[in-house]
């Protein structure tokens, strides 16, 4: 008896928690003009709209690159920073990482601001650097802490070992370490990729026209009306986010593979 | 030696990428609420006149011959520079006391005619608005560099001329009903969470097999996709010829679509959508690490069910339960976009003031005093939750 | 080694960044209102003259405040070059020196455009109304002025007003009465503003805030106002294209029009004073109304419009009989005062 009601309960929240999702996709396929059900047909014509406007196009190629170069940047000077911190121990570590967690846990908006007003008079407001170097500012903590993680089922004893064989500690880690954690590596760059792909707070302040992302398209289409091209761009959104899940845990069992083994 | 040498190198560049990126702006952009650089510099010998004024009657005749003295040289400097020094000066005074953003330019536009008898009877003559005891007292508090105005107006206190500091009229005062509607909509958000992610939590650490795995996709699916997308799809679901509208409709089950939209309920509704998966998650690891033979142990030995799950289950539980709930609701605290969307006017948080201040009214000081306050009351709910629940001392792991 | 040519590179390139970002020019950014009304200036306007000049056009939207330009130009930030604002942003901003003066030569000169679009920082773009709108598919006879709009008890429901003590007020007095010609009269006392406060007091449960001119006709369709104000021209879009059915009430309309400017220190003056010179030309502004029912500013436009068009602009006779011109004297003393109390008293 108890089982079943913990059973209802817990399907019912599943269901609450796809709902919104399975409502809006199949409505980027109507073939009407109304956001609701039933549908009069299917059709692409949303999705033909999405691709020959001139604004979604531009904001996918701009939300692509700019996740692309932000990924880049977070995974590279994240990774390292992951493999110090593990190494490290006493106030540096905790120093550290209360400074690398932070764009984790201070409000966005607090972030936005600051940098539209740092950004501001060196130029870095509106260009396509300016947006990189913050989203990598915020992706940067999750690549930490996914390679961080993959690090607990590395063994040191390997390092020194190779250290016993004459390998510097450069050497060492891009040799012997970086192969074993690599699948993390590459999982902390998707989360960084994704963080980007996600953002738009940031992205609605520092961003010019020629900087428009997927999302800040989204939120000022929102702000206009909703047509069936944003429940288009919506479900590509969708799209994305499923790869990019299906990416992050086919890396995670790979990487827990090689630990195991 | 040399390993802690060579751990400090590797966290270095991002270390200094982000406080070059992030620590750095978001200090300098803080230190906004504590300094005022507008009027000072435009009105030197005014606020020097006024440092050792008592607040308590109008300034003497030196006080206005320095304002008309310091009006000239910075209209001058306006005129040949176009830096716009008044205007910023009195657009900092008038977000203290309004109408000196007219005033201000007025009286320097007229004064700077050379004029017969005392400066007062001058400026007085310009507007009334000068044998006020506030409008210096304006003057004064924006004399900076260092000012409590900001912080004390983000906190619905006003200081007066003579320097006692009391509550804001009632029809100016607005942030700490902000800040009490944040803290209340982030608790009702994190309770809810709690409420639905229990169970599911519960079934996917005990449900074992393809169930767990389905229903943990239920959960990593929407946490991975984009929040203004989750808010987009609320939206196309409330609105007044929404998908729930029509479905009621179209089951006869009303006649007149609800207004579902641009309220409390969509806010909160939309919020434990989006936040459902950062207390589910935690949850889950806390269910899997528990025991099963411990509940059961506390029943063999005679413990009901509700006994086994308050004295031996919840009590294991609670680190995780902090967790999640201190993850939803930090988050919560931070909201921009989801109120922005679905809420009304009396929906928005603490973050769309911030917003609002900085892109629509260059008032940064204010800005960065609201912010200061989201972020004391971010810092204090991880240090609550430290105490609680014991944060592992640095080293000690 | 390895480790300081990785650090070299990385300092050279974040050296580097700023500078070049700085050196990279940027395309010509025109700012608009958004919704059907930038949909036809895209069409009119913006995409013609990228295809005569060969060169790139970016498009932005607000929806209005001189905060928001006040802010972009302190913040050093600013990447807006023409912006359309309406008529007391305009003065304040030319007051502030937010604004480049007005080229007038390069644009065609002063003749060419009619008296009212002459500003020493601006030129008219367009002149347009507040008008009250319903939806005839829910609502058979509407209210005919703004008194029966505030009368809840005859048309229930939310009703749309746009957020700002401007038009706000103004509708709030003549709803409590007073007479168009008197507005700006009673509104000049403390005593008056109150009483328009009061007015919307009685009423505030039941007004929703619009802050950009495409809401109204949607909130009409989606029914989620029974009654708003709105611009003119939106709703008769929204009839042309959408096959809606909304009515236009202009009884006591308010009407104003709209300007150009250039931004102070645009790095493409010369460009968008080219692009106004374009948007001046009479045979390109006539192809305006036709999509949006709005005044358009050069000397010549209106005679190349079609004689069924005219009823629905704000410029003819019958709907300005009533009208109350938004005075933008008023809201330039008094626009930050009224704001700072509004924005109070409507998120309170």
């Amino acid at each position: 008896m108890g089982r079943a009601i913990l059973w209802a309960a817990g399907v019912l929240v599943a269901i609450f928690l796809l709902a919104p999702i399975v409502a809006i996709v199949p409505l980027s396929f109507s073939a009407g003009s109304f956001l609701f059900y039933p549908l009069p047909g299917l059709s692409l014509r949303w999705y033909q709209d999405f691709f020959s406007s001139d604004f979604w196009l531009p904001a996918l190629w701009n939300s692509l690159g700019i996740g692309a170069a932000a990924a880049v940047v977070a995974t590279a000077l994240g990774t390292p920073a992951a493999f110090g911190l593990w190494r490290a121990g006493g106030a540096l570590r905790s120093v550290a990482m209360g400074i690398v967690l932070a764009p984790m846990v201070v409000p966005v908006i607090v972030v936005a601001v600051a940098l539209l007003l740092a950004f501001g008079p060196i130029g870095l407001v509106a260009t396509h650097a300016g947006l990189v170097i913050a989203h990598a500012a915020l992706g940067a903590p999750f690549v930490v802490v996914t390679v961080l993680a993959s690090l607990e089922g590395f063994d040191p004893v390997q390092l020194r070992a190779a250290a016993a064989c004459g390998a510097g500690p450069l050497r060492a880690f891009f040799r012997v370490c970086l192969p074993q954690i690599a699948p993390g590596v590459a999982a902390g760059a998707v989360f960084a990729f994704a963080t980007s792909l996600d953002e738009v707070v940031v992205a609605l302040f520092i961003s010019g026209p020629a900087q428009r992302t997927l999302p800040r398209q989204m939120f000022s289409g929102l702000n206009d009306q909703i047509s069936l091209t944003t429940a288009a761009a919506a479900g590509m959104l969708v799209a994305f986010s499923v790869l990019l899940l299906l990416a992050v845990t086919w890396l995670q069992a790979r990487g827990r593979r090689r630990a195991g083994g | 030696m040399r390993r802690r040498a060579g751990a400090a190198l590797l966290i270095a560049p991002l270390l200094l990428f982000l406080l070059l990126t992030f620590v750095a702006p978001i200090g300098a952009f803080l230190w906004r609420a504590a300094s005022d650089h507008e009027v000072g510099p435009v009105l030197p010998r005014t606020v020097a006149a006024l440092a050792t004024w008592d607040g308590t009657t109008v300034p003497g005749e030196d006080t206005f011959a320095a304002l008309v003295a310091d009006l000239r040289e910075a209209r001058a400097r306006d005129r040949e520079t176009g830096a716009g020094l008044i205007p910023r000066a009195a657009a900092r005074l008038n977000s203290d006391r309004p109408g000196f953003r007219g005033l201000l330019p007025a009286t320097a536009r007229r004064a700077e005619a050379p004029f017969e008898g005392s400066a007062r009877d001058a400026l007085l003559a310009i507007s009334e608005e000068w044998s006020q005891v506030e409008t210096w007292g304006a003057i004064r508090r924006a004399g900076g560099p260092l000012s409590s105005f900001h912080l004390l107006t983000a906190l619905d206190l006003r200081q007066d001329a003579a320097g006692g500091i009391s509550a804001a009229p009632p029809d100016e005062a607005v942030f700490r009903a902000v800040l009490l509607r944040s803290l209340w909509i982030s608790l009702l958000v994190t309770a809810v969470c709690l409420a639905l992610g229990w169970p599911l939590a519960w079934l996917i650490a005990t449900a074992g097999g393809r169930a767990s795995t389905l229903l943990l996709g239920a959960v990593m699916l929407p946490f991975w996709i984009s929040l203004v997308v989750r808010t987009a799809a609320w939206m196309v679901l409330l609105q007044r010829e929404g998908v729930v509208n029509a479905a009621l409709k179209g089951a006869g089950l009303i006649e007149t679509p609800l207004p579902l939209m641009l309220n409390r309920f969509a806010v909160v509704l939309a919020m434990v959508h989006i936040l459902l998966p950062f207390m589910v998650l935690p949850l889950v690891a806390t269910f899997r690490a528990l025991d099963p033979r411990l509940p059961r142990a506390a029943a063999s030995l005679g413990a009901a069910p509700w006994r086994a799950f308050l004295r031996v289950t919840l009590p294991l539980c609670l680190p995780g339960v902090g967790a999640g709930c201190l993850l939803v609701f930090i988050q919560a605290l931070g909201f921009y976009v989801t109120p922005a969307l679905l809420g009304g006017p009396n929906d928005q948080m603490l973050a769309w003031f911030v917003g609002f201040y900085a892109t629509r009214s260059v008032n940064w000081g204010l800005a960065a005093a609201l912010s200061l306050v989201l972020l004391v009351a971010v810092g204090l709910c991880v240090a609550v939750y430290g105490r609680l629940a014991g944060f592992r001392r640095p080293g000690a792991a | 080694m390895f480790r300081r040519d990785v650090l070299k590179g990385a300092v050279a390139a974040a050296a580097a960044l700023p500078a070049a970002a700085q050196a990279q020019g940027r395309d010509l950014t025109v700012v608009s209102w958004g919704g059907a009304y930038q949909d036809a200036q895209r069409e009119v306007f913006f995409r013609p003259f990228q295809q005569q000049t060969r060169s790139r056009l970016l498009e932005e939207t607000w929806d209005g405040g001189i905060g928001v330009l006040r802010s972009r130009l302190a913040s050093g930030a600013n990447t807006w070059d023409v912006v359309q604002v309406e008529s007391e942003e305009l003065l304040i901003g030319a007051d502030e020196g937010l604004f480049e003066p007005m080229d007038w030569a390069a644009i065609g000169g002063r003749d060419a455009y009619i008296p009212q679009a002459y500003n020493e920082h601006g030129v008219g773009a367009i002149l347009y109304s507040f008008v009250i709108a319903y939806d005839r598919a829910r609502m058979a006879q509407g209210p005919a002025n703004w008194t029966e709009f505030f009368d809840t008890a005859r048309f229930p429901g939310k009703r749309g007003l746009r957020k700002g003590p401007k038009t706000t007020l103004e509708i709030a007095l003549m709803a409590d009465g007073v007479a168009p010609d008197q507005v700006y009269a009673v509104l000049g006392t403390a005593a008056g503003v109150d009483r328009a406060f009061r007015r919307l007091e009685t009423v505030k449960g039941d007004l929703a805030w619009w802050e950009r001119g495409a809401q109204p006709p949607q909130w009409l369709a989606a029914g989620e106002v029974a009654l708003t104000n709105a611009y003119n021209g939106r709703i008769s879009a929204a009839n042309a294209t959408d096959g809606r059915n909304f009515a236009i009430v202009w009884a006591n309309n308010l009407y104003t029009l709209d300007s150009w400017v250039i931004m102070k220190g645009s790095p493409n003056k010369a460009r968008a004073l080219e692009f106004l010179k374009f948007a001046g030309q009479p045979e390109i502004q006539a192809g305006l109304p036709p999509r949006i029912p709005y005044g358009v500013t050069a000397k010549g436009a209106n005679d190349r419009l079609p004689a069924e068009l005219l009823p629905n602009l704000p410029t003819a006779p019958q709907n300005l009989a009533n009208a109350l011109q938004i005075s933008d004297r008023f809201w330039l003393d008094n626009l930050d005062r009224l704001t700072q109390r509004f924005n109070t008293w409507v998120s309170r």
